[in-house]
């Protein structure tokens, strides 16, 4: 094929932050005021581009953390040796501005008629996407059978937890703890394998849809399983945060 | 560590004007048939490559030179676009 | 539209001390060293890896890794310039000298191109080289070089940006005819000098 040179064409707009709230010790979710935002679909993200008074920028991706018809928010972890996430998980306060582009990404989207039974697996913030997903399977009311298995260090760690807790019915959430485990804890222990999946995954038969989140060599390790239990790769979706 | 195409869906919207992580990327070495998002990205170079999850063969090369990118598609026998869902 | 100043956030701060002529233009220092790859971290066993010299293909000359353990190496400080606005200053290596390889191949082209695993390239004048400005590291900070910095051994050319110091180096293919590399081709500069801020064709 032949290459091609363009100008770009999607826009930036200024997003003045609205309100900001920690999930854990070194997570926030930040409410954003985005004018003329177009809706999206659950499990797309948005670029953030942040600008220092010397001109210097940096972008970054985060999910969109909210369903759609709600405000816009994102949910950060902070990475200590990291340049934009200290920031906005520390420094930033309501009022502040930045540049926001998106919504952005159809393929690790869920719409109900996208249909299940639906297999989320999260590794630490990349619970992110997938509780847009849940939220939004929520909202429509869909009957379509969902399942989140959530990996996380401990108990602390958990993103949401006051609202994953109240899931039930046809949205269960079920969490594993890889470091540490409160006394008399009744969920999974330890990294997601094969024994935990075949308690967890709906089988092959069934044409489940997953999506797996989180930071590469996690998504990866859990890819591969659900491959070795049959999934087709095509009903198996990804997003990498990067990391480990 | 690489990441997938979700990564750059932002630079693939602002230079096709479509969403191009649910496009479908056919390599031109091992023939393997994948959307976008699923393929391999390595971010942090002085450009973006884009390699085939199946053979790491370079598939894509987006490269920003002086405020205008430049996109190499020669590592693909096809890309092609599904129709916008909404 | 001008972006907006978003309040409090400025780039990770730099060394303490990173002086200003140290720095080429458009460059920042950093204490970290990023990890900069265009595909997947190779892994050959150092049983079967080898370094060779090539002329049309063919190997001039071959050294398994006790071979290129064996000769004289250096160690050396220098400052290294990433295209993507970086600087690391005072960077410690551990090689052979390009210089002691060709020497014992004898050689009359003009032009290099350096290959590596995973199927990298970068070109090079053949001064730039043969002149004691460049090795073939495998020590970096008194430690083998890591696998994801370009571990077993890369090419080390302080002198230019650092994507002509390949990672995963294999050897060099001595060129009669100037023939750009990866990056070379999708409109990097084909010599890239950070002093002159060589980073696009044509700069
Ligand atoms: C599609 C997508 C969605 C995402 N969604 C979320 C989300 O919802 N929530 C969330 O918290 N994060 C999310 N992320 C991750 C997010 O984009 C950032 O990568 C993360 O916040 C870290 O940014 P940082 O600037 O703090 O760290 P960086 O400064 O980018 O550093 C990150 C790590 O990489 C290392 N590093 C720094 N520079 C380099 C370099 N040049 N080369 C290699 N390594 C380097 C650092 O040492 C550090 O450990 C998402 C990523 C993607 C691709
Ligand atoms: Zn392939």
């Amino acid at each position: 094929m032949a290459g091609t040179a363009l100008r770009g064409r999607l826009t930036w707009r200024v997003a003045t932050v609205a309100t900001v709230a920690d999930e854990t010790d070194h997570v926030r979710t930040i409410t954003l005021d985005l004018p003329d935002w177009p809706g999206h679909h659950a499990g797309q993200h948005l670029d953030v581009r942040l600008t220092a008074e010397d001109g210097y920028s940096a972008e970054r991706s985060y999910s969109i953390a909210s369903a759609d018809g709600e405000a816009v928010a994102i949910t950060v972890e902070r990475l200590d040796d990291g340049e934009v996430s200290p920031y906005l998980t520390q420094e930033l306060r309501p009022g502040d501005q930045m540049e926001a582009r998106g919504p952005i990404g159809n393929w690790f989207t869920w719409e109900p008629h996208d249909g299940g039974p639906l297999l989320l697996i999260a590794g630490g913030s990349g619970v992110v996407p997938l509780r847009a997903i849940l939220r939004h399977h929520q909202r429509t009311g869909s009957n379509v059978p969902a399942r989140l298995l959530y990996s996380a260090r401990s108990l602390e760690d958990v993103i949401y937890r006051r609202e994953l807790d109240q899931y039930g019915g046809s949205a269960e959430v079920r969490y594993t703890l890889t470091r540490r485990q409160p006394p008399g804890w009744g969920g999974f222990s330890g990294r997601i394998d094969d024994a935990m999946l075949a308690r967890i995954a709906w089988p092959a038969s069934q044409s489940p849809l997953a999506f797996i989140c989180g930071p590469t060599p996690f998504v990866e390790a859990v890819a591969e399983l659900l491959v070795a239990r049959h999934y087709p790769t095509r009903r198996v979706k990804t997003e990498r945060f990067g990391g480990a | 560590m690489a990441l997938d195409g979700n990564a750059i869906g932002g630079m693939l919207l602002e230079i096709f004007a479509t969403d191009m992580t649910s496009a479908e990327a056919t390599c031109a070495r091992c023939g393997a048939v994948r959307p976008v998002a699923e393929e391999l990205v390595y971010l942090r170079g002085p450009g973006t490559v884009v390699r085939c999850r199946r053979c790491t063969s370079v598939l894509m090369v987006i490269s920003r030179v002086r405020g205008l990118n430049c996109v190499d598609l020669s590592g693909m026998e096809a890309l092609e676009v599904k129709a916008a869902s909404d | 539209m001008t972006s907006p100043v978003s309040r409090g956030f400025h780039r990770r701060r730099g060394p303490a001390g990173a002086e200003a002529g140290k720095l080429p233009p458009g460059q920042h220092a950093t204490t970290d060293f990023p990890v900069l790859s265009a595909g997947p971290t190779p892994h050959v066993p150092l049983t079967e890896w080898t370094f060779s010299i090539r002329r049309g293909g063919q190997a001039l000359r071959s050294w398994t890794w006790p071979e290129i353990q064996g000769l004289p190496a250096e160690t050396v400080t220098v400052d290294i310039h990433c295209v993507t606005r970086w600087s690391k200053l005072g960077t410690v290596w551990r090689g052979v000298p390009v210089r002691t390889l060709l020497d014992q191949v004898g050689y009359d082209a003009p032009h290099v191109l350096a290959f590596s695993d995973g199927g990298y390239t970068t070109n090079l004048p053949i001064g730039d080289v043969s002149d004691g400005r460049a090795w073939l590291a495998f020590d970096y900070d008194g430690q083998p070089l890591a696998p994801e910095h370009g571990g077993p051994a890369r090419l080390l050319v302080p002198h230019l940006y650092f994507w002509k110091s390949a990672k995963w180096v294999r050897g060099l293919e001595l060129l009669d005819r100037d023939q750009p590399g990866f990056w070379e081709n999708y409109g990097y500069n084909n010599y890239g000098d950070p002093w002159r801020e060589q980073r696009y064709a044509g700069d």
